[in-house]
């Protein structure tokens, strides 16, 4: 069954992607304002469409539309619809290909569109190159600064290398099972009761595969000078969005037909979820540039995400869940600031800051928002989004990891707290306005709205959450 | 269930009638000081006097035998709603509001010595809208831990504290305030990510996360997991109250503190540990606080002769008043792990009265150091000729705080010490060793008075004006309680005797 209207979403967005390209091609004048606000606009559309999509199994069962499906879906044009409003001012001020920008961002979505549906090893994989390849160009998109021409090319390297050894594990396991759809896997691994070889060996190149994606430790290498090389607003998108894509992958191969083996891989899975606590915790301490003290952290916040995953229950589902669209606002949000900072005075530095809040209270406040939600501290989502983790791994009898999450975010609290002291507590000589502008402005203060909304009201998205764990765990 | 609701939900307003504030503060402009000041005077004088109608109608419904029964672990409470408001239905998480005799008590404590501080607030210059917008939000907070009845509901008051305590001590205080206001916040964070995992575990092994029904279900905690889990909670509150070790923070933050955040610190949030432990750790885990009586007792001993000696070190005043802190919270810690009515109730009487207590010797200690710009003891001398009346009321502080017979300190210390003596649970000698600091705080206390306020007059201080009429308006109240305590504890025991006899029958069974 082929069940076209499953992708409706994805084909719209692609096929709005392609009109982008085109109003570009015949548009005269610099400003490329109007496309930001036109792909933004598609967007929206996109996630009525989404949510308005069928249920169920297409293309002879490579791809499958459900609740977690949909729910990383929003996630992911969330993510866009919040680059793109960091992105308006900037692209007119740093870039030069600035239709083509908007247009890539858009591909970069479809791909992660498809991704999240795939059922299948070679559909994943396709899908998840389709949602690299862009951000390959994207990050190098500021063609004359050396840095992200860098950026560009690491990332299309590393990103090379461990697509590549995500594809030794995947034939690994076609090996062993003889399929490459994910329920015929399942039914396979039940009958091979004992690890083989094979499996581990592959089990370990998925995990490393997916471990250069979602840049956690050790395979975290590449994304501290892809992250400050990069254009901000991509920096952004690649913190959040690309993560989640390589979460939205990860759990449905092993939650579902590798949580038998579940036994077998929570060691590495633990070791390297305290890897990545442990070190881009303690690294972030060390930065003094916002994008950098930003990108060691995402690598930290994707070590909590990794303890609940590795309790393998459906707490740890839910916990992602919510954690991710806390990360989503709550980061990009702080992007913003920082993006909107460097549009003005052209400056990434922490120190910078000082007297923030004399220039700009609003933002000063909103900054403090973001940041404690990063640490986890209520009344933000990213409290809501953290007891969640925590409570999987509790649930899973995790307890020795869990101690260690929550001292890291002790930690996490003295660099994120940092810029709020520089913000708040330092003064400067030239304490004149700063304005951030009405895109900025909208995106930043949506983003504060909703990460004190998730915490204060946390039943709807609770229940989003707990509607995307059906997928996998049917009776929870 | 048989429980009291009442009128109306008193508890919620009087928790966010402070938020309300600060919109109100947020849309004022930023140069109409005055405004600023008298509206969070305004904002906070309204849940004082909420707070008096909760202890009225607390004491009214003790009357009709409705509250107190011993089997039902839920009596001695009125609640804001008769069920509790669903709030995360999912997870059984309830906005549940209530007070019993603990909370009473420390809701009223709050109330005042928040009105108190505002008063004292009036002092500050600098901007001075940010500075009332965040310390109504912290007054939100504190009037939450003490009202909540819902774990999640409880954490969630309890960490919002951290970040307005963090920014007032950061951006008033003094020279190492960014020091100061960081350690103070990794440090109690550090101990509530501990409490985080203690409630999850408590989630998981009940499925509830109301703590009236946790306390009720305590038969089926086991004994190990009984033992961890109060460790847990233990750093939490720990820290808070503080225990030695965990005290380092303290002198930090309440030197670099102004001189309201130092009431405030004093006063509730060194409570808030002491309240958890009474709230929480014992009567949900009563075989632990069995296992656990000889070391709290012995960290409650450590902490009052090592606050002592260390207080009678100090040269600078605002430091020996915070060392005594530490001192004087050991009481409360050694009259807790004697788990009788007496010491349960003395250490409610010496959270109350050291809060009220210590919140004066801040504001007195706040207003010689605005007049004199030190706070050394040996730069001053003979300070009572120049100024009596300050003279008078700091004396009659000090002496309520070393135990004075007929001021609430020694009402508390006493208690403590019948009760603690009473004990099966530890030696007689600790609380021997015990007594003995109650000397050293007699040291340390006449000391620093001899040498500020009596001998040769210091003539550098010719220029010293009186404490003026806002001053003695702020310490007034203070004043009265110390000494109608000290006279006539029966007026705070009413409040707590039941609800400190079923806690004491709760842990022994």
């Amino acid at each position: 069954m082929i069940n076209l209207s499953l992708i409706i979403p994805q084909v719209f967005l692609f096929g709005w992607a392609g009109l982008i390209l085109i109003i570009d091609f015949f548009k005269k004048g610099e400003s490329r304002k109007g496309l930001g606000y036109f792909a933004l606009l598609g967007l929206a559309i996109t996630a009525v469409l989404t949510v308005a999509a069928d249920y169920g199994n297409g293309f002879f069962g490579t791809y499958v539309s459900d609740d977690y499906g949909k729910l990383f879906n929003i996630i992911f044009i969330l993510s866009a619809m919040l680059t793109i409003l960091a992105s308006v001012d900037f692209a007119e001020i740093r870039l030069k290909h600035k239709g083509e920008y908007y247009g890539l961002l858009l591909f970069a979505v479809v791909g992660m569109m498809f991704l999240s549906g795939a059922n299948e090893l070679i559909t994943l994989y396709v899908s998840l190159e389709l949602a690299t390849i862009p951000l390959y160009v994207l990050a190098a998109f500021l063609k004359k600064d050396l840095k992200s021409t860098e950026a560009g090319l690491k990332y299309v390297i590393i990103g090379g290398a461990s697509s590549a050894i995500l594809l030794f594990g995947i034939s690994l396991l076609y090996g062993l099972s003889g399929t490459t759809f994910l329920a015929d896997i399942q039914s396979w691994n039940l009958t091979a009761a004992k690890l083989n070889l094979g499996l581990a060996l592959s089990l370990v190149l998925f995990i490393a595969g997916f471990g250069f994606k979602l840049a956690a430790a050790p395979f975290h290498m590449w994304a501290p000078d892809v992250y400050e090389g990069a254009p901000t607003p991509v920096t952004a998108f690649l913190s959040v969005a690309s993560k989640a894509a390589g979460l939205v992958a990860f759990v449905r191969i092993f939650f579902s037909p590798l949580l038998i083996a579940q036994t077998d891989w929570v060691l590495i899975l633990e070791i390297v979820a305290v890897l990545a606590m442990v070190i881009g915790n303690f690294v972030a301490l060390l930065q003094s540039n916002i994008k950098r003290m930003l990108a060691y952290s995402s690598i930290a916040q994707v070590g909590y995400v990794l303890v609940a995953l590795c309790a393998g229950n459906g707490y740890s589902i839910i916990g992602m869940m919510i954690f991710l669209m806390a990360y989503v606002f709550a980061n990009i949000g702080a992007f913003m600031i920082a993006i909107g900072y460097s549009n003005m005075t052209g400056s990434d530095e922490i120190s910078d800051y000082a007297g923030m809040i004399r220039r700009n209270p609003l933002a000063t406040v909103m900054m403090t928002i973001f940041m404690l939600s990063l640490v986890g501290i209520p009344p933000t989502a990213g409290f809501l989004g953290k007891y969640w983790l925590f409570a999987a791994a509790v649930k899973g009898h995790l307890y020795w990891l869990v101690v260690v999450a929550v001292l890291m975010s002790v930690v996490s609290l003295f660099y994120y707290i940092n810029v709020v002291r520089i913000m708040v507590f330092q003064r400067r000589e030239d304490e004149s306005k700063l304005y951030y502008g009405p895109a900025l402005g909208l995106g930043v203060t949506i983003s504060g709205v909703m990460v004190i909304l998730i915490c204060v009201l946390p039943a709807t998205f609770f229940e989003w959450a707990s509607r995307a764990v059906k997928a996998f765990f049917p009776e929870l | 269930m048989e429980s009291i609701t009442l009128n109306f939900p008193v508890l919620t307003y009087i928790t966010f009638f402070p938020l309300i504030g600060i919109i109100a503060i947020l849309l004022l402009k930023k140069e109409s000081v005055g405004a600023i000041r008298w509206t969070a005077a305004f904002f906070s004088f309204v849940p004082l006097v909420l707070s008096i109608y909760l202890v009225w109608f607390y004491l009214s419904s003790m009357g009709t035998g409705l509250l107190f029964d011993i089997n039902n672990q839920t009596a001695g409470f009125v609640f804001d709603f008769e069920n509790p408001l669903v709030w995360f239905p999912q997870v059984n998480i309830f906005y549940h509001m209530g007070a019993d005799g603990l909370s009473v008590p420390m809701i009223f404590l709050t109330g005042l010595l928040s009105f108190v501080s505002i008063f004292v607030s009036f002092s500050i210059k600098d901007r001075v809208k940010e500075y009332f917008a965040w310390f109504l939000l912290l007054e939100v907070g504190m009037f939450g831990v003490f009202s909540a009845l819902d774990f999640f509901l409880f954490y969630i008051f309890w960490e919002i504290m951290l970040v307005p305590m963090y920014f007032l001590i950061g951006v008033w205080g003094g020279p190492r305030r960014e020091y100061a206001a960081i350690k103070f916040f990794l440090y109690t964070l550090f101990g509530s990510v501990f409490m985080l995992i203690g409630i999850l575990a408590l989630y998981f092994t009940t499925g509830t996360l109301d703590m009236l029904e946790l306390i009720r279900q305590n038969a089926i905690y086991s004994h190990l997991f009984q033992m961890w889990v109060f460790a847990g909670f233990f750093i939490a509150f720990a820290i808070k109250v503080p225990v030695w070790p965990f005290h380092t923070w303290l002198p930090d933050a309440h030197v670099e503190a102004p001189t309201a955040v130092s009431v405030i610190l004093a006063g509730i949030l060194l409570k808030m540990g002491t309240y958890g432990i009474l709230r929480v750790s014992f009567p949900m885990f009563p075989e632990a606080t069995k296992a656990y009586t000889v070391p709290i007792a012995i960290l409650g001993l450590i902490g009052i002769i090592y606050g002592a000696l260390v207080s009678m070190a100090q040269k600078d005043l605002k430091k020996l008043v915070a060392y005594s802190s530490v001192s004087h919270m050991g009481y409360c810690m050694l009259g807790m792990a004697a788990i009788t009515t007496v010491g349960v109730s003395g250490c409610l009487f010496q959270m109350f009265s050291h809060g009220v207590i210590t919140g004066a010797l801040f504001i007195l200690v706040g207003v010689i150091y605005e007049r004199a710009h030190t706070r050394e003891i040996a730069a001053f001398g003979g300070l009572g000729v120049k100024l009596p009346v300050f003279t008078g009321i700091f004396v009659l502080f000090g002496m309520a705080s070393l135990g004075l017979p007929g001021m609430s300190g020694f009402v508390s210390e006493f208690m403590v010490f019948v009760g603690s003596y009473q004990t099966v649970f530890f030696g007689k000698w600790i609380v021997i060793i015990a007594v003995l600091g109650v000397v050293l705080t007699a040291g340390y206390i006449l000391r620093m008075i001899q040498r500020m306020f009596l001998g040769q007059f210091n003539t550098k201080w010719e220029g010293l004006t009186e404490i003026n009429g806002r001053e003695i308006f702020t310490v007034a109240p203070l004043a009265i309680l110390t000494v109608l305590i000290g006279v006539y504890p029966k007026v705070l025991n009413v409040f707590l005797k039941d609800t400190v006899d079923n806690l004491v029958k709760l842990i022994l069974g």
